[in-house]
């Protein structure tokens, strides 16, 4: 053995009767000084911050959070592509009037006019002169036509302000009805349901994806939190033994694998929200137009859509420190 | 302070390991624990120490039946015993410091409050120049010494310890023995474990034998 050592201690210490006879016991020799008020030092974790497993654990955490951060992010730039899309085109709305049994077209269209001006939640009408009426027909009539020749309906196109309702399309149709016989309203209604059928499906299939990737991201840090708490078995058995109450060593791990699964879920998290900004950004910086203008609109994601993936990112950071939480209790009632 | 009455224990669905154990260990008494390899002697210690819960019988520590005891209560009285594993049980990631403070520390004490202690406890056991060193690069003997100071320095009422000369050569052996003649002198009551029979012979202390899982108690 190396000597045992004396050392000067502290007057209080000195005093202590089980010190003193123990140090008496003791044979005298070099200092053990070495250390004595060096202790300024910041004491290391009680749970190692970094391990193997801790880092494959950040890995873990980190890929699936980014997974599920692409995944509400594209929900949530589809929802909103097709919300957008579905109100553009019900927006859009004609009246059309048909001629025939001597009508003045050209009055019935200026009353018809009239009439969708009047109506509230309009927001402009427009009845198509006879040039664009016949440019319409360019494709199976071909050029030069005198639309006046021809029994051809003619068009007015009405556009809907943003906030209007159902009860305006209503309205304009029985106004229409009473005061222009001749003309018909037509509100697409058939187009936008099946729009707005089409685009509801595309969202419950990413709400569903959504789904499956949030429970895949759970069990996965589950499994994988599990994992590296029985690596740490040895830990929380000697805290056990050494007089830890189960509080103070569940609070230990699940502030330790807080801190885990944050850095995990601010790294996926955040690689997830780069993404879309720069998916948003960069098609302006080198000059290829508008941000990934798709067939059905622009994909960009809204503040919620980043609130999203930032939530996602939080919650897988709670999801691991509650799991280890729960597993030091388990491994606590399997020690004792 | 302890007290067996006819405490069986078996685990699973195996034999009977420790059969109609009865003892008690009193205040200020010192006491070998000895019998043959795999006679029962850690499970003895486990069992006192309250990481195992016997199958029969009634165990009672510091006045508590340890069959009505919550997980708090476990963790109270834990800090009343002190413990030498056979394996130390050191935790690498810690300096000798910290894992001879640990016992403190999870009692959530201001680090002030117990540094000077703690420094001089690592001296008087020859860890002064040793403190901020990992476990993995101390020696045998070394880790031993630190097991034994983390096992003292909460003051424990009694002292359990498993084979704590088992690492150590026959001076060191001497010289920790002494230690805990010490130890029992201030108050504690110890209680040591031992196949090592010279150790035994250094000092006239009441002999507990388990041989076969049944205790005979030689005062």
């Amino acid at each position: 053995m190396t000597e045992v050592h004396q050392i000067s201690a502290p007057d209080s210490a000195a005093q202590n009767g089980l010190w003193a006879r123990i140090r008496a016991l003791l044979p005298g020799g070099r200092t053990g000084e070495a250390g004595v008020g060096r202790h300024s030092r910041t004491p290391h974790a009680i749970v190692p911050s970094a391990t193997v497993t801790g880092g494959a654990l950040v890995a873990v955490v980190a890929i699936m959070t980014f997974l599920a951060g692409i995944t509400i992010g594209s929900v949530a730039a589809v929802r909103s592509v097709a919300s957008e899309w579905t109100s553009d085109i019900a927006r859009e709305t004609t009246i059309q009037v048909k001629p025939g049994g001597g009508l003045d077209v050209e009055a019935a269209l200026a009353k018809a006019v009239n009439v969708a001006k009047a109506t509230s939640g309009v927001a402009e009408a427009r009845a198509l002169d006879a040039k664009e009426t016949a440019r319409l027909l360019e494709p199976w009539l071909g050029t030069g036509l005198d639309v006046s020749s021809l029994p051809v309906p003619r068009l007015v196109a009405v556009t809907l302000a943003p906030d209007a309702g159902p009860e305006t399309a209503e309205t304009l149709r029985a106004a229409l009805a009473e005061q222009v016989p001749s003309a018909s309203f037509d509100d697409h209604r058939q187009w936008t349901q099946r729009l707005s059928t089409t685009a509801r499906v595309v969202v419950a299939i990413g709400l569903a994806v959504l789904g499956l990737v949030a429970a895949a991201t759970v069990l996965c840090v589950v499994f994988a939190t599990r994992a590296a708490v029985d690596a740490a078995r040895p830990i929380v058995e000697v805290l056990h033994f050494v007089g830890a109450r189960d509080g103070f060593i569940a609070a230990e791990f699940q502030h330790h694998f807080l801190a885990v699964g944050l850095k995990g879920g601010a790294l996926g998290g955040g690689i997830a929200i780069a993404v879309f900004f720069l998916a948003s950004t960069l098609p302006h910086w080198i000059g290829t137009g508008t941000p990934a203008d798709t067939l059905v609109g622009v994909m960009t994601l809204d503040l919620r859509g980043y609130g999203g993936i930032l939530g996602a990112s939080v919650l897988v950071a709670l999801v691991t420190a509650v799991t280890s939480r729960i597993t030091v209790y388990r491994t606590l009632r399997g020690i004792s | 302070m302890v007290r067996f009455e006819n405490v069986g224990l078996r685990y699973g669905m195996g034999p009977e390991v420790l059969r109609d154990v009865t003892f008690g260990i009193p205040p200020h008494s010192f006491q070998f624990l000895t019998g043959p390899s795999g006679a029962g002697k850690t499970t003895l210690l486990r069992l006192m120490f309250l990481s195992l819960r016997p199958t029969r019988g009634l165990i009672n520590v510091f006045g508590r039946d340890v069959a009505a005891l919550g997980p708090d209560d476990v963790a109270a009285l834990r800090q009343r015993i002190g413990i030498v594993f056979q394996d130390f049980r050191l935790l690498d990631h810690l300096t000798t410091y910290e894992n001879v403070a640990l016992p403190l520390r999870v009692q959530e004490r201001e680090e002030a409050s117990y540094r000077a202690e703690v420094t001089e406890l690592l001296g008087w056991v020859g860890l002064g120049e040793r403190m901020h060193v990992l476990p993995p690069v101390l020696s045998g003997g070394e880790k031993q010494r630190a097991a034994i100071a983390r096992a003292l320095i909460s003051r424990p009422e009694i002292l359990l310890a498993d084979e704590p000369t088992g690492n150590v050569d026959p001076r060191l052996a001497r010289r920790l023995l002494r230690l805990f003649v010490e130890l029992h002198k201030t108050g504690t009551s110890v209680l040591i474990a031992t196949h090592d029979i010279a150790l035994m012979d250094q000092f006239d202390a009441r002999r507990l034998v388990i041989n076969q899982g049944r205790l005979t108690v030689y005062d």
